[in-house]
């Protein structure tokens, strides 16, 4: 396994321990993780990157807690997350991981507020506290006057933008984002990961799956994965942030 | 997640999604109405019937003139009841209480400067008392009245409508009867249409004075025959045919030159029809309601895959497998619920117009409601929730992922 390179005086906020994923696909099984060992501390801005089917969406997936692991133990700030059932792990989805999906996942019937409001009505908030951050949250993307449209009604850079203010809302411990500009031409794709500059200076974890060179350039450390095991793990030369 | 937070997200997903909510809903409308005005006819039928053979009595026998034949030829002459098988039944067929004949035929009627045509009966005074009419207004013509040949009259409940009178102000005027003064001295209630004579657009006479008066002749159209308590109805009949095939001098081996109707006969075939048209009527519902439970689990498994990527979006946000289930429950409830209610509506206001525009008997049972819409909310609750259940169940990647 290569070493951490992480720097060593900040917390961890992510760490698995030998994660293994094993999929049955018809009579095949396909093993997604291998064995990956890794941690994250506060505010490291972590490009995960490697060829497709090499198993970084999985492992997000599997870090985000949208997926279980079939073997290995994922602590998230010094929790076993692994052993969490339903209550618990929809608790920490909701208040400790921003999810940013490649293909965005609004609601497509509900407008820009109400689909950023969502984290905080899980979250218990009332409905004035929700409406207050939400907009707040909106603002922060630079959407404060979208925020009556409908997702169909936004082009879609605008979309990964709403979905940043949702994934941000709760003020999660770590942005997740999982090629978050695969949908995106390359200028939106820009502002999108402008802002995510923007968020990570202003203190925010964030890791994100890419494989475009481009955009894992303003990571601070690079994970590379191949055939579901770390093949590489270093900070940059020249780190963006 | 309160629940006040529960039902304002299932409603806000109901409102956008009117469409789907409304077709869902529709559905169980359709089903829920078809059920109650159907059974609501096929009830409203059978207890129609029930309250005729209520109404009737069961132990009136009716006697038509019918064809005589020789050897197998019918006789031109039809009519072979006379005033002479009355009373030769009255007085030696010990079986029957009642003998009512009827002597009837169209006849002019001119009161002041009206000109109506309507059939007139000559008859007995028993006629009200064997087929359950009422007198509404004035008295029947009685005994002393058919021995005396007097010229008094008793109207059907149409015809002071048709005079465009009150009952009560028509006793003691004069009605002329093809020319011949009448006077009249009661009117009978409203019977409507049932089995048996229906008095209400006919006029009663004295048997004698019809005779005597107004036909000038003898034969009679039919006479009905109330049978004695505790002797069945098939025995008066062979009381009847006795008498009646020695008066008509009808030897051995001949065929009968009359008929012999039992009219209880008439209603319970008419009761076992009803029954049909009931179950005819039940089964075409239960059709519509399958029909309708089809059409709500149809847009509720289509519309799985969008609703299996919300709730992937909604846990992947922090939903709980509860939460998720609560929203399915309330949005079916919502839809289940307001579709039964105006399902009921509908029904309800169908079977109120049948009656009162087409003047159809309804009858409005609650089983029936129930079942339709225990069946249509139990429908569209189970496949709103079964899938979501489902879909609850998976790790939001894999609901995320469906297609």
């Amino acid at each position: 396994m290569a070493e951490s390179a992480a720097t060593s005086d900040a917390q961890p906020v992510i760490q698995v321990k030998g994660l293994h994923k094993h999929y049955r696909m018809g009579a095949e099984t396909i093993r997604a993780l291998n064995g990956v060992d890794c941690t994250i501390r506060e505010n490291e801005y972590v490009a995960v990157m490697g060829p497709s089917g090499s198993g970084k969406s999985t492992l997000m997936n599997i870090i985000g807690c949208l997926d279980q692991p079939s073997a290995g133990e994922y602590w998230l700030s010094g929790e076993n997350v692994s052993t969490l059932g339903d209550g618990a792990l929809a608790r920490v989805r909701n208040r400790r991981i921003g999810f940013v999906f490649q293909t965005f996942n609004l609601l497509p019937r509900a407008n820009a507020l109400h689909n950023v409001e969502v984290p905080l009505l899980y979250g218990g908030i009332g409905r004035r506290g929700r409406r207050i951050r939400a907009r707040e949250a909106l603002e922060r993307v630079g959407l404060g006057d979208r925020m009556d449209h409908r997702p169909n009604e936004l082009s879609g850079g605008q979309r990964q933008r709403v979905a940043v203010a949702r994934a941000l809302v709760n003020e999660p411990s770590i942005l997740l984002a999982d090629e978050p500009t695969g949908n995106l031409d390359s200028r939106t794709g820009q502002d999108i990961m402008d802002l995510f500059g923007t968020l990570h200076q202003a203190g925010q974890t964030i890791i994100l799956v890419t494989h475009e060179p481009e955009v894992a350039r303003r990571a601070g450390r690079h994970v590379h994965l191949m055939d579901g095991v770390v093949t590489e793990d270093y900070l940059t030369q020249e780190p963006d942030a | 997640m309160s629940i006040v937070e529960t039902v304002r997200v299932a409603l806000a997903s109901i409102l956008a999604n009117l469409l789907r909510s409304s077709l869902t809903m529709l559905g169980i409308i359709i089903g829920v109405a078809a059920v109650i005005t159907m059974v609501a006819l096929g009830t409203g039928a059978q207890r129609a019937v029930d309250a005729q053979i209520a109404q009737l009595g069961t132990r009136v026998l009716s006697v038509m003139a019918g064809q005589s034949f020789r050897r197998g030829v019918a006789s031109a002459n039809r009519v072979s009841l006379t005033v002479d098988d009355y009373e030769a039944l009255v007085r030696d067929a010990p079986l029957l209480t009642e003998v009512v004949p009827e002597l009837s035929g169209g006849r002019q009627i001119k009161f002041g400067n009206k000109n109506l045509f309507h059939d007139v009966v000559g008859t007995t005074p028993n006629f009200p008392g064997v087929h359950a009419v009422d007198v509404r207004a004035g008295t029947m013509f009685t005994a002393g009245d058919l021995a005396t040949r007097r010229r008094v009259v008793v109207l059907g409940s149409e015809i002071p409508q048709n005079l465009e009178m009150a009952p009560e102000s028509l006793i003691g005027r004069t009605v002329a009867i093809n020319r011949v003064p009448f006077e009249i001295i009661g009117v009978f209630e409203e019977v409507g249409e049932r089995f048996g004579p229906e008095p209400d657009d006919r006029l009663f006479i004295p048997l004698t004075t019809a005779e005597l008066r107004v036909f000038g002749q003898d034969r009679l159209r039919g006479l009905s025959a109330q049978v004695v308590d505790g002797v069945s109805l098939e025995m008066g009949m062979v009381d009847i045919e006795r008498v009646l095939r020695r008066e008509h001098k009808i030897r051995p081996g001949e065929d009968n030159d009359f008929m012999i109707l039992n009219r209880r006969q008439f209603m319970e075939m008419a009761q076992a029809s009803t029954e049909i048209f009931a179950y005819l009527l039940a089964s075409i519902a239960g059709v519509s309601l399958l029909v309708g439970g089809i059409g709500i689990m149809n847009i509720m498994l289509v519309s799985v895959t969008e609703r299996t990527r919300e709730i992937g979006v909604r846990k992947a946000l922090g939903a709980t497998r509860f939460n998720i289930l609560m929203q399915f429950v309330v949005e079916a409830l919502t839809i289940g619920v307001l579709g039964g209610v105006l399902g009921i509506a509908l029904g309800g206001g169908a079977a109120w117009a049948l009656t009162e525009l087409v003047n159809w008997n309804v009858f409005i049972s609650v089983d029936a409601i129930l079942l339709a819409v225990l069946f249509s909310v139990g429908v569209g609750l189970f496949f709103g929730i079964w899938p979501a259940r489902r879909a609850a169940q998976l790790d939001p990647i894999e609901a995320l992922r469906h297609d």
